[in-house]
């Protein structure tokens, strides 16, 4: 299988910490992502590393028992220990603060805690097997202080950090979940609900894991996934993963079922709105995208996998080490191993190699699986990292070898420009109020960096700029950016510029020196005369450039009947009768340059003897 | 409401009168309204140069400017005529107040309307100061400064430069423009307090963020007083690095032209000019900054009501003197590159004055540097009179006109209005005809002009 093949990958450059060992104990933090590597109980040390800090945190502490859990609070202001079942030790880590530890006892009597949450930096939740206590750290008071507590009796419970939100698992099944969404201070109880479980239940005992359960943010929505194992009793054909959608107002709705085709051991992530599932007994995973098209059947939606499945790439340990040392070639990871843990919604760690590896996505190869092309947009368009490959298939569509019908052409432009539109949309109502003295400071720099590498400048910039200074009446800068040619010569800025005359007459020059210059306007310059009555400039002009043989003699004598100037009538008549003679050996007009109205009136003006008499020769 | 008045020795003649140059024998300023009754004219008197005249004349000269004023405008009463001329000198009268009128001899009346337009620039207007203080302010404000500011009028060397009051634009590729206006911009940004920026080099405009009027008449106050009198020194040697010693500070070539001298010694005085711009409509009042590395010279104005500290300036020193010392010498490079380029290296063949109305962009061959004291033309003074009466002319029509003149001794003066812009060219060849001057102008044109519709 070639590497073009896989399209799961393990990142490059793991978190790494000391492997767990009987003396060495490690905590996996899911609010923070941090992983805890605690020496004999902290005496000997404790080391925190998190996927973004390449700087971990050491330090020590005392080893007053057993480590059940170690968690930071939000920017590692306060360290929170759980070494009993009813107690949480914590120490400030805020500078210039006491590092006197200080504890806290579960109000709840009789009550093992089973685990705490931090949801802010001073906030955390103690959950019980009675329920949870909502505490607030007072660091400087070194104590806390209860906010709010609820009495349920709890089997396990899960926290997505992600969303703030505790689910439980209650009743004697486990399987009825109670979420409960904490911000700020306040704890809001959501509606519980019930999760299907696939045989009848004919134990009474809890078979429900949270083992299988995660909860996680796809497309900004918070669901709870469920791995449904395969039953005898159902008809159906393997295992599969119910999403229960949780609002954040609402009851909780069962949306999506995702068909594995399988049976065995599965472990879930999320990565990029995508939920993918690991089959460790064929080390193999696939992936699903809830947006794509599935099988509605009325109340849920059916999901088969996007792609056939896959392994993750092949990955190689890069061996540390002194440098004389490191000779020796890196030795390839095992996947799927059964020491792997997975977190949501991205994390597979390995506590016995001792690494934390953040699962990617990579699309390219996924080009060549997906042969639909519309299905394979859609996918596409979803992704983050997306552009790139989207171009990629574009050209490739339009290339010799794998040209694309054009049918397939259209679909892929619809669905492109149906995520532009969405875009355009959005940017509309998207309106920023910036002072104008910015905005044209933004855009001269941005024309500076354009000029720098010779990119040539769109119009709508030069366009925005002269908007921008004639909304706030700075003609006199537009005029000063036009002396030095900062916005571009074209025929649409000379038009733009034109229409402005009324209220900046200068902007007439402007225009008129613009399409001199770009030597493509001559007609648009004798239009602008003749509009300003300037008939006999027109006519020098297009006498200089040498296209006065050419030009429609009506045209100037209407412009010069319009100005009541008798004389310039008669001089721009004139001027005509001579052309005639010379092209024509006649002075007169032909029918087909329509002037008879004209004639008409120089006779009326001047006289039937003013007419030029041919000559003859 | 206050009219000003100038009186000049008659100057130029005709070609048979001896010639005397032109100096200014008197210059008032009244107010008609301030002792309407007998025996209170010498109320009205809010300025008069020269002071040591006595009293009754000040009184009986007003008294016929005012005169000639109200009896001249039975006749026309929205264009009473401006100036009068007799035997031995010129009058001119001005109303800057209210209207300006058009004088027969354009280039005494500029001058006027340019004496007017100085005062406002470091003033404010008139009113502003009889609100402000009445009278007693007034007289003087204006006291303060026309007796300085007459002594620096050299009336013998006005001529059609001074008519337009233009503006002199450096020649610049579009991308070090760019750059100027990036640097503007960035400084804009980080001194906060600067509300509008000019930009020189060369003692030419390049950019200028003030409306054009305000501009015109601060290009001239920087071009023929505040530069040149900085020249001296910088011939001298000073204009080196100053600041070697501070360590960590960029070597650069900054230095105040305004404002303190010494940013070492902390006594330095952070005294700006103040001037005043838009006075018809938002009336401000703002320090000028001027600040120079090299030949690129940026004023900064900044709000009257900030008073600039030593730190400030300290500030301004270390963040604009090092970007403007690199920014001057990439604008002298990229000018030698574009002349190069052109081939204007060479003398130009052709003796012209050229003006825009629109923007009031001039440019001269005739005239040499402007210096305080006299303007250097390489043409005769009666050519340069020619050239006056051509603008004259010009001055009475709105349509596009050409004039060619047959000066002495094989000399042609050939005056273009095309638009709002008018050229004039000098041309000096043996037995030429008109035909010959007409093709010479063609050329000009066509080599100097072809990037501007100008028509032949």
């Amino acid at each position: 299988m070639g590497e073009e093949d896989y399209y799961l990958e393990l990142c490059e450059r793991p978190v790494q910490f000391e492997k767990a060992n009987p003396v060495n104990c490690v905590f996996f933090d899911e609010a923070n992502k941090q992983v805890f590597a605690v020496r004999s109980g902290g005496a000997t040390g404790v080391v925190v590393k998190g996927p973004d800090d390449r700087n971990p945190i050491s330090f020590r502490m005392e080893d007053k028992g057993e480590v059940k859990c170690i968690k930071f609070s939000l920017e590692n202001k306060i360290l929170a220990v759980q070494r009993t079942s009813k107690t949480v030790d914590f120490s400030n880590f805020i500078p210039d603060s006491s590092q006197l530890e200080y504890t806290q006892e579960c109000k709840t009597k009789n009550a093992h805690i089973l685990g705490f949450c931090w949801t802010s930096s001073t906030e955390i939740v103690f959950i019980t097997d009675q329920g949870i206590e909502f505490y607030q750290v007072l660091p400087e008071k070194r104590s806390l202080k209860l906010l709010k507590s609820q009495n349920i009796n709890v089997n396990w419970y899960m926290y997505c950090p992600e969303s703030a939100v505790i689910l439980l698992s209650t009743t004697v099944l486990g399987n009825v979940l109670q979420p409960f969404y904490f911000r700020a201070g306040t704890m809001t109880k959501l509606p519980k609900f019930e999760i299907e479980l696939p045989a009848a239940p004919k134990s009474t005992k809890l078979n429900f894991s949270e083992r299988d359960i995660a909860m996680a943010i796809i497309y900004g929505q918070l669901y709870v996934l469920f791995l449904r194992h395969h039953s005898r009793t159902s008809n159906s054909t393997g295992a599969e993963v119910v999403l229960y959608h949780l609002p954040r107002e609402g009851a909780c709705k069962k949306m999506h079922i995702l068909k594995l085709n399988r049976t065995g051991k599965f472990a879930l992530n999320v990565v990029d709105n995508l939920v993918v599932v690991h089959h460790q007994d064929t080390e193999t995973s696939v992936i699903f995208d809830i947006k794509l098209r599935g099988e509605f059947d009325g109340t849920v939606t059916f999901h088969h996998p996007v792609l056939p499945a896959r392994s993750i790439q092949p990955y190689q340990i890069p061996v540390a080490g002194p440098a004389p040392v490191t000779s020796q070639s890196p030795v390839p990871c095992k996947l799927y191993s059964s020491s792997w843990i997975v977190f949501q919604p991205d994390i597979i760690i390995s506590a016995s190699q001792g690494y934390l590896w953040n699962l990617q996505v990579k699309l390219q190869p996924i080009v060549n699986l997906l042969p639909d092309k519309g299905r394979l947009m859609d996918f596409l368009l979803q992704r983050k990292e997306c552009k790139m490959v989207i171009l990629s298939v574009c050209s490739q569509m339009l290339s010799e070898s794998d040209r694309a019908t054009l049918p397939v052409l259209a679909t892929v432009f619809d669905k492109l420009n149906h995520e532009y539109k969405k875009y355009l949309d959005a940017e509309q109502s998207y309106t920023m109020e910036m002072p104008h003295k910015f905005v044209i400071a933004v855009l001269m720099e941005y024309i500076r960096s354009l000029n720098q590498f010779q990119i040539a400048v769109q119009h709508y910039l030069h366009e925005l700029v002269i908007k921008t200074l004639v909304q706030h009446n700075l003609f006199y800068m537009l005029h000063q950016f036009l002396q030095y040619h900062v916005l571009s010569d074209s025929k649409p800025l000379a038009c733009l510029l034109l229409s402005l005359e009324s209220f900046y007459p200068p902007a007439h020059q402007l225009s008129l020196d613009m399409l001199k210059r770009l030597s493509t306007a001559n007609d648009e310059i004798v239009e602008v005369l003749l509009s300003k009555h300037q008939v006999l400039a027109a006519l020098r002009f297009i006498r200089g450039i040498g296209g006065h043989d050419n030009i429609s003699a009506r045209k100037f004598l209407d412009a010069a009947k319009q100005t009541e100037d008798n004389m310039l009538f008669y001089t721009i008549f004139r001027f005509f009768e001579q052309r005639n003679q010379r092209l024509r050996g006649n002075p007169n007009f032909t029918p087909g340059e329509h002037c008879e109205e004209h004639v008409a009136f120089f006779k009326q003006v001047f006289g039937e003897q003013a007419l030029m008499r041919p000559t003859t020769f | 409401m206050a009219a000003a008045a100038a009186g000049a020795g008659a100057g130029a003649g005709t070609a048979q009168e001896k010639q005397f140059p032109p100096a200014l024998l008197s210059f008032f300023i009244y107010n008609p309204r301030f002792g309407p009754r007998e025996g209170e004219e010498e109320n009205k008197i809010l300025f008069y140069y020269p002071n040591e005249v006595e009293k009754n004349e000040k009184i009986r000269n007003v008294g016929l400017c005012e005169a000639i004023v109200q009896f001249t405008r039975t006749f026309s009463p929205s264009k009473p005529a401006k100036s009068l001329h007799t035997q031995k000198n010129r009058q001119f009268f001005n109303e800057p107040e209210d209207n300006f009128w058009m004088v027969m001899d354009k280039v005494y009346s500029s001058v006027l309307q340019q004496c007017y337009s100085m005062y406002k620039l470091f003033n404010g207007t008139f009113l502003r100061a009889m609100e402000d203080g009445g009278v007693k302010l007034l007289k003087e404000r204006l006291e303060k400064f026309f007796h300085r500011y007459l002594q620096t009028l050299h009336l013998q060397s006005c001529d059609l430069l001074d008519i337009f009051g233009g503006i002199s634009f450096f020649p610049l590729d579009k991308m070090t423009y760019l750059k100027i206006q990036s640097f503007i911009n960035r400084m804009e940004e980080s001194l906060s307090v600067v509300k509008y920026t000019a930009f020189l080099y060369n003692d030419q405009l390049i950019w200028s963020g003030l409306e054009q009027d305000d501009m015109r008449i601060l290009y001239k106050y920087l071009t023929t007083s505040l530069f040149p009198r900085h020249i001296e020194p910088e011939l001298a040697g000073r204009d080196s690095p100053i600041r070697t010693e501070m360590p960590g500070n960029l070597q650069h070539y900054g230095r105040f032209l305004t404002g303190p001298l010494n940013l070492n010694d902390p006594e330095a005085k952070c005294r700006f000019p103040r001037i005043f711009v838009n006075t018809d409509d938002t009336y401000e009042a703002l320090h000028l900054i001027v600040y120079k590395a090299m030949s690129a010279a940026v004023c900064f104005m900044i709000d009257a009501s900030i008073q600039p500290t030593l730190d400030f300036c300290r500030r301004l020193d270390s963040i604009v003197g090092p970007q403007l010392t690199v920014l001057a010498s990439d604008i002298c490079e990229q000018f030698n590159i574009n002349k190069r380029i052109s081939g204007s290296e060479k003398e130009p063949q052709f003796k012209f004055i050229y003006f825009n109305h629109m923007n009031l962009a001039e440019k001269s061959t005739i005239h040499m540097r402007k210096t305080p004291s006299l303007s250097l033309t390489s043409v005769h003074p009666d050519l340069m009179k020619i050239l006056g009466d051509i603008n004259s002319d010009f001055a009475r029509v709105d349509e596009d006109e050409e004039i060619i003149v047959k000066a002495m001794s094989d000399y042609w003066v050939v005056g273009k209005k095309s638009d709002q812009r008018e050229l004039y060219v000098i041309l000096n060849q043996k037995n030429a005809n008109l035909i010959e001057v007409n093709e010479e102008v063609k050329k000009l044109c066509a080599t100097q002009f072809n990037n501007i519709f100008f028509l032949d």
